[in-house]
């Protein structure tokens, strides 16, 4: 049988511990320092504002592009290639008392008078109240799929596998932010969702450890030391990790590669908590649990009753 | 011990059948169409209006693929998009004004499937092309101009009963009376508070005069709020109309929004100009006696606007509205029978007409002003002299650059006045080419990443790696069949969704084929192995979709437009996930070993 991982014995991953928290610690306060400094670079879904994007049949000239808009009295306009030369994104931010819906009618009339082939992919505006409600509802979403998994957890298993995990998976979270933060990805709603997805689904792997040390902890003998159940666990699961995050990087790197330009944040916010997902999973949220204290008689009688009825 | 009962095999037969069924209709893909409707809702379309159109089409030698009536409107199929615009064009000029043909594509599937409710899924304005409008209304416009109706009301009342008062002002939302006695103040607020119902009276005193203040109660806010933007989704249905699109869509949401979808939509900059505008019509008197020049420098007279024509000239122009466009029957584009220039000729009803013929009757001589009243102010378009008296309610407007202009506005008038005005607070707008871009690009995201998890369990499991990956084929038939009975919204993100909710899947799969090695290097019988594997892993496998399951719903509950999509995909893929992950993939597996007691060695 094809093998990847076969242990023979058991990884001390507990006795890491200090090492893997302090590796933790670093990224994750690499992440807080460059969303402190750097700031996330919201789209015009969160800030407001006004993105077109014009195809030309020819690769887009973009200096003559910006004359046209300049000329035309458009100010504070960026124009960038996206994706390819022949593609253009222009960005301009809400301006106070102005018809900020029809801008975008101005700059395609304005790009038309010298180029009538360019031709408008799309147009994306978000008048300043809508961006500020799709804010509002974005963090209320984190909130509550945070709360949501908590209680879940809580309910499932025990308070102290809840928090190890939620924290585990809030440090993936920061560090994605962090990360968009320090190479100015934009950030629009898709990844949001993208990240809330990655809360959800890195969550499993913490499920899949907790669920194991459990087991261990029920089935194991008594004079097992905590750690050592741990580590059994993990390196149990280890194989199955590993596969699984594989099969859904494949399919989100086949979204990164084939997905075009939309899903390309999307797919990145993705690739990213997946690979952080698989470290945290075993690197943050086991040391928390043990440092959280979990005992064998948290789970003995009680929970065994309960595992039956949810079977 | 693994054996299913006949009946579970025939639950997930039944189960793939109807997902077959439902998920067909999605790879026949679309053929061009239009889509003939009646302006007015009120007409109905009929058989003989089908055989109408097909006659039309036959006279232009136009094959058509298939005509059928589905709701209030005619719809056809051509074997090419080049007919397609050409029977548009036929069809349009053979049935005239009263009906809208619009361009529409209709999926290809076969009659048998349609009538099974079998249908593609529902495409969102990212992948098909269109717009999206969110738009606010005014709804401080709105209770203003309630209130100025009530204003005028309450000066001939008064006058009527012959209170004597030192004047009505519009403060914010409230009206403010003033008096110089107790008595006549008292007298009054007796007299209004029984004929205004909808308004609350407060008196109250100054040093030098009595004062009753009203404003409008909470119930008649609400219900003017109501009865506003009922008038602005009807007008923007009307003007959705006029524009020819297909298949439209306009919902309120919350208190005072209105989302309007435009699929298939081209020319995106014109659908936003007839939909932006507040356009209405207001007629007036012009105030020749005015003084213009001291107008200029800021003292324009009280019961005066101060505007401009369209070739910017000043005029000063009386607040008092003669007519407004509620009067308006009708409005058609023309010309000028004796300049040649063009004109709108508008059509008024039985009352405007009436007041029309009086005001022109006794203003012989003086000017009158039409103005088109738009969000960022009035413009005066034309203000001819009144020669005589102008009975039977037609009136022509002149004034227009264009032709082109003079259809718009009359479309605009036709189309009804908006209640308030509204502005257009959020826009998203996909051209054809990019939604067509989308859809290559979603689909092959999911394609080429399927094909790399496939090989990969087929390699690394063996047969029960390709039993998984059959699954998960599986998998992806039931969503797309979910996605298409429900006829949810499928957006790009959605897309996105159907590629990470397969990748997910597989998750259960690898979970239960660990079990089952696990169990094999323990020592466990093959059968036995099998058995503790799928026993085993479910209940991992449930804990780990549920914790999904939480941030689908919450993104479904907080989320918008495509984020929406990529939430109903990921909350249907779990569901759908864990029933093809564990069951039909235990189903298979089954069937393949567990009909051996004597299972020697599997292939995992």
């Amino acid at each position: 049988m094809l093998e990847f991982f076969h242990f023979k014995k058991d990884i001390p991953f507990m006795r890491w511990g200090k090492v893997t928290t302090a590796i933790s610690l670093a990224t994750f306060l690499f992440a807080v320092w460059a969303l402190a400094y750097k700031g996330l670079d919201f789209g015009v879904d969160f800030t407001g504002g006004t993105v077109m994007q014009v195809n030309y049949p020819t690769a887009a000239p973009i200096e003559q592009i910006r004359a046209d808009l300049a000329h035309a009295g458009f100010k504070d306009v960026s124009v960038q290639n996206f994706g390819t030369s022949r593609d253009v994104l222009i960005r301009m931010p809400v301006k106070a008392g102005m018809d900020n819906a029809s801008l975008s009618n101005g700059v395609m009339a304005a790009l038309k008078t010298n180029q009538p082939q360019a031709e408008l992919r799309s147009v994306n505006f978000v008048g300043p109240e809508v961006g500020k409600e799709l804010y509002q509802n974005g963090s209320l979403a984190l909130l509550v799929v945070v709360a949501g998994i908590l209680l879940y957890l809580a309910l499932r298993f025990e308070w102290r596998f809840a928090l190890a995990a939620i924290i585990a998976n809030l440090h993936d979270v920061t560090i994605i932010l962090g990360l968009f933060a320090f190479f100015q990805w934009e950030f629009n709603l898709t990844v949001l969702a993208g990240v809330l997805a990655i809360l959800g689904y890195s969550v499993n792997e913490s499920v899949v450890v907790f669920d194991r040390i459990r087991e261990n902890l029920r089935k194991m003998r008594k004079d097992v030391p905590i750690p050592d159940i741990i580590d059994n666990a993990i390196t149990a699961t280890m194989s199955r990790t590993v596969i699984t995050h594989g099969s859904t990087q494949m399919m989100v790197l086949s979204m990164l590669f084939f997905g075009g330009e939309a899903l390309h944040n999307f797919a990145l916010a993705l690739t990213i908590g997946i690979l952080f997902g698989i470290y945290s999973s075993v690197l943050v949220a086991s040391p928390l649990l043990l440092m959280f204290g979990v005992k064998r008689e948290h789970f003995i009688k009680p929970v065994e009753k309960k595992q039956e009825a949810v079977v | 011990m693994n054996r299913f009962p006949p009946w579970k095999y025939f639950v997930i037969a039944i189960a793939l059948l109807v997902a077959f069924l439902y998920a067909l209709p999605n790879f026949y893909g679309d053929k061009p169409a239009v889509q003939i409707s009646p302006v007015k809702t009120t007409v109905k379309v009929d058989p003989a209006m089908l055989n109408q159109s097909l006659a039309i089409l036959g006279q232009a030698k136009l094959p058509q693929t298939g005509a059928y009536i589905e709701g209030n409107s005619i719809k056809i199929r051509f074997p090419s998009a080049d007919v397609q615009l050409k029977a548009k064009d036929a069809l349009q000029a053979g049935l005239g004004p009263g009906y809208v043909v619009a361009l529409n594509l209709l999926s290809a599937s076969p009659q048998w499937l349609t009538r099974i409710h079998a249908l593609p899924m529902y495409l969102g304005l990212d992948l098909r092309g269109g717009v999206y409008f969110l738009l606010e209304t005014d709804m401080q416009a709105a209770l203003a101009k309630t209130l100025g109706r009530d204003r005028g009301e309450m000066r001939t009342q008064l006058r009527q009963d012959q209170i004597r008062y030192g004047g009505v002002d519009l403060k914010g939302e409230q009206l403010v009376i003033h008096f110089a006695t107790r008595d006549q103040r008292d007298a009054a607020a007796a007299k209004l508070t029984e004929s205004f119902n909808d308004l609350n009276f407060v008196s109250s005193e100054t040093a030098s005069e009595f004062l009753l203040t009203a404003a409008l109660k909470p119930q008649a806010v609400t219900q003017i709020e109501q009865l506003t933007l009922q008038q602005n989704i009807t007008t923007l249905r009307n003007r959705v109309n006029e524009l020819g699109v297909a298949e439209p869509v306009i919902q309120q949401q919350g208190a005072d929004r209105i989302v309007v979808q435009l699929p298939g939509v081209q020319d995106t900059a014109k659908a936003k100009e007839i939909l932006g505008r507040t356009a209405s019509l207001e007629i007036r008197m012009v105030d020749d006696q005015g003084d213009l020049q001291a107008a200029l420098h800021g003292q324009v007279p009280p019961g005066d606007d101060l505007l401009y024509t369209r070739g910017g000239q000043p005029i000063l122009v009386k607040k008092d509205v003669i007519l407004t466009g509620d009067s308006i029957d009708n409005a058609s584009p023309g010309f000028d029978s004796q300049t040649g220039q063009p004109a709108v000729y508008i059509d008024l009803d039985a009352r405007g007409a009436r007041v029309f013929k009086d005001v022109t009757r006794d203003n012989v001589g003086r000017r009158l002003a039409i103005l088109l009243v738009e969000r960022s102010g009035a413009q005066v378009i034309t203000a001819p002299v009144i020669r005589e008296e102008i009975g039977g309610g037609r009136v022509q407007i002149t004034g227009m650059d264009s032709p082109q202009e003079a259809s718009d506005i009359a479309l605009l008038l036709r189309a009804g006045a908006l209640a308030a005005p509204m502005n257009i607070i959020e826009e998203r707008t996909v051209g054809p080419s990019l939604g067509a871009d989308n859809i290559r690009q979603g689909f092959h995201s999911n394609i080429w990443g399927f094909v790399a998890v496939v090989l990969f369990m087929s390699l690394y499991y063996r047969v029960f790696g390709i039993i998984s990956s059959v699954s998960l084929a599986i998998n992806g038939f039931f969503l797309v069949a979910l996605l298409s009975m429900l006829q949810a919204t499928l957006t790009l993100p959605g897309l996105a969704g159907i590629a990470l909710t397969l990748g997910m899947a597989i998750d259960a799969n690898v979970l239960i084929n660990e079990r089952i090695r696990e169990e094999l290097r323990h020592g466990s019988t093959p059968q036995a192995a099998i058995h503790a594997g799928y026993e085993r892993a479910w209940a991992t496998i449930l804990d780990s979709n549920l914790t999904t399951l939480i941030a689908g719903l919450a993104l479904f509950w907080l989320g918008s437009g495509p984020v929406r999509g990529f939430a109903v995909v990921l909350c249907l893929g779990i569901l759908t996930s864990m029933f093809s992950a564990v069951t039909v993939s235990r189903a298979m597996v089954n069937l393949y070993y567990g009909r051996r007691p004597r299972l020697a060695k599997v292939h995992i």
